[in-house]
């Protein structure tokens, strides 16, 4: 990716509804981005806008020239219906789906890629599991290991370690350090502080509209946190039409 | 008679003696290879109750062509093939765009096409050819009938094949489709346009009721014998082959009427494996054997 991902004055939302409102700015390419906020501060909502499942109200996001194969995004709420009869080594090959497409054949070349993406999580042997034998982190890992087989330039992870246990969250944190260190861009909402510290070199801190924007260091302050966590939750059924047209906007 | 001439003389001998029933099997073999992965996909992706839906949105086109040319078959399978198009798509159309869930707007559609296709075939046709309608008669197959039968089926398995892998991911994880593709939305539509064609090659042979029951029947048998979906294609097909076969004998020497025969004979074997399946069936849970080690 050459040209940044850059918010022209973006709301997204439903119904009307504002969930994420006035945003601009940009991330570079590469970037290591965190993206923290209370629970409906517009997380989710920023990320199906970026993968382009959630169309703007206003404004617009400009992904640099990718088109949807260069974004491998994994939900908050993954709608996998674990009952289908699918194995784990299949389903994991659906992420070559941007070599193979619709009908492509899936080669030698391919049961490699498989078996390094499925042993880079730790679930060697699982190949032949049914997908719903799998435990919460198990499904976690496949899906991680799906998103390696994507070999995309933008990876966008929704909230990807809740319910996940330490040793699985560390591992899967070792995959993104290392998809950043290959220079992608990675997204992702998280709400551990000490992970955001520890790991993102950047935070955009949400509530609605962007509170901070910036290195970790300087975004994560205590007045910061407040004043996002006072964002008001609940929509205004009876609100009237933003009038608003720009609103101050920071870049990172 | 020896009791293996008595055997061969009551499963091989009314396909050697009489072309009728050899027309039948054939109709029951196609209707097998098109139904039966048609209702594997319809069970796994929920939508078992939608094919039965279909089956009624069928006949409001089929009572028109009966209407306009009387028991024509190729009149009444190009009015079914309409009617069922235009509300599978209508419905589809409707449910994508407001968000309304499919089978809500499905249940909306083929309530009004069988409230509509009732009125019409009241308006001239008599008790029998409403029998006719909804019971079919596989019995009375010609050549030309045979002919669209088998090139439905054919049909069937070559858009299934290239529908067959955004099909699957749609089913498994529908998201993560639509962020990689715009295949989801097309291949739905094209799926349930199989649905149609399906039921009306069904309804040819076994009538608006029952055409749903060899796609819908062999599907659940499957899911008793198997968790890897092309294993359980494999077993749909291989049972809707054998009620078909069995169905047709069974009709041929107890004058049970032929379409309620195979979908008994499929029942039998559904019931069978909710008992025996080794996959979750009944006998399989009560004795499952002692605990492994890991």
């Amino acid at each position: 990716m050459t040209a940044p991902l850059q918010f022209k004055d973006v709301t997204l939302g439903y119904d009307r509804h504002p969930a994420v409102h006035h945003l601009s700015g940009e991330i570079a390419p590469g970037a290591l981005l965190a993206v923290v906020g209370p629970n409906g501060a517009g997380k989710s909502t920023l990320f199906r806008g970026i993968v382009g499942i959630l169309k703007p109200l206003a404004g617009a996001i400009m992904t640099g020239g990718l088109d949807s194969r260069d974004i491998a995004y994994l939900p908050q709420s993954v709608d996998v219906d674990r009952s289908f009869p699918i194995s784990v080594y299949d389903f994991v090959g659906t992420g070559l789906w941007r070599s193979t497409g619709f009908f492509g054949g899936m080669g030698n070349g391919a049961s490699d890629r498989i078996a390094r993406a499925l042993a880079a999580v730790g679930l060697n042997g699982f190949e032949n599991r049914a997908i719903g034998t799998l435990s919460g982190g198990q499904m976690q890992r496949m899906l991680f290991a799906r998103v390696l087989l994507q070999d995309a330039r933008l990876i966008v992870l929704d909230e990807p370690f809740n319910a996940i246990d330490a040793r699985t969250s560390v591992d899967l944190i070792a995959l993104v350090r290392r998809w950043h260190a290959e220079k992608r861009t990675v997204l992702a909402a998280l709400h551990d502080m000490d992970v955001v510290r520890a790991n993102f070199p950047q935070t955009l801190l949400l509530a609605r509209g962007p509170v901070a924007w910036g290195s970790t260091s300087e975004v994560l302050t205590a007045e910061n946190l407040l004043e996002a966590r006072q964002m008001c939750e609940a929509f205004d059924e009876s609100a009237g039409a933003c009038a608003v047209d720009d609103l101050p906007s920071r870049a990172a | 008679m020896t009791y293996g001439a008595m055997i061969y003389d009551a499963l091989i001998t009314p396909f050697l003696e009489f072309e009728f029933m050899r027309r039948a099997l054939a109709a029951a073999v196609a209707l097998a290879l098109g139904g039966a992965p048609i209702g594997v996909f319809l069970m796994l992706r929920r939508m078992s109750l939608v094919g039965d839906a279909m089956a009624h949105a069928i006949l409001p086109g089929a009572a028109i062509g009966f209407l306009l040319s009387g028991l024509n078959l190729f009149a009444m399978t190009t009015g079914g093939l309409i009617a069922g198009f235009a509300v599978a798509i209508l419905a589809g159309v409707v449910s994508r765009s407001t968000g309304l869930k499919e089978d809500a707007s499905l249940a909306t559609f083929y309530l009004v096409s069988l409230a509509l296709g009732v009125t019409i075939v009241s308006m001239k046709g008599t008790n029998i050819d409403l029998l006719h309608v909804l019971f079919g008669n596989i019995l009375a197959m010609d050549d030309a009938t045979l002919l669209v039968i088998a090139s439905n089926a054919t049909i069937t398995l070559i858009v299934l094949a290239v529908i067959y892998r955004p099909l699957v991911i749609e089913s498994v994880d529908p998201v993560f489709l639509r962020t990689v593709s715009r295949a989801g939305a097309p291949s739905h539509l094209a799926f349930l346009a199989l649905v149609v064609v399906n039921l009306v090659n069904g309804f040819q042979a076994l009538g608006t009721l029952l055409a749903v029951g060899l796609m819908i029947l062999p599907a659940g048998i499957a899911r008793f014998w198997s968790r890897d979906i092309t294993a359980m294609i494999c077993i749909a097909v291989a049972s809707a082959v054998v009620s078909g076969y069995a169905g047709l004998v069974l009709s041929f020497q107890t004058k049970v009427p032929s379409g309620p025969a195979i979908i008994l004979v499929a029942a039998v074997l559904y019931v069978g494996s909710v008992l025996f399946g080794s996959v979750g069936g009944l006998f399989r849970q009560m004795f499952p054997g002692r605990h492994l080690e890991a």
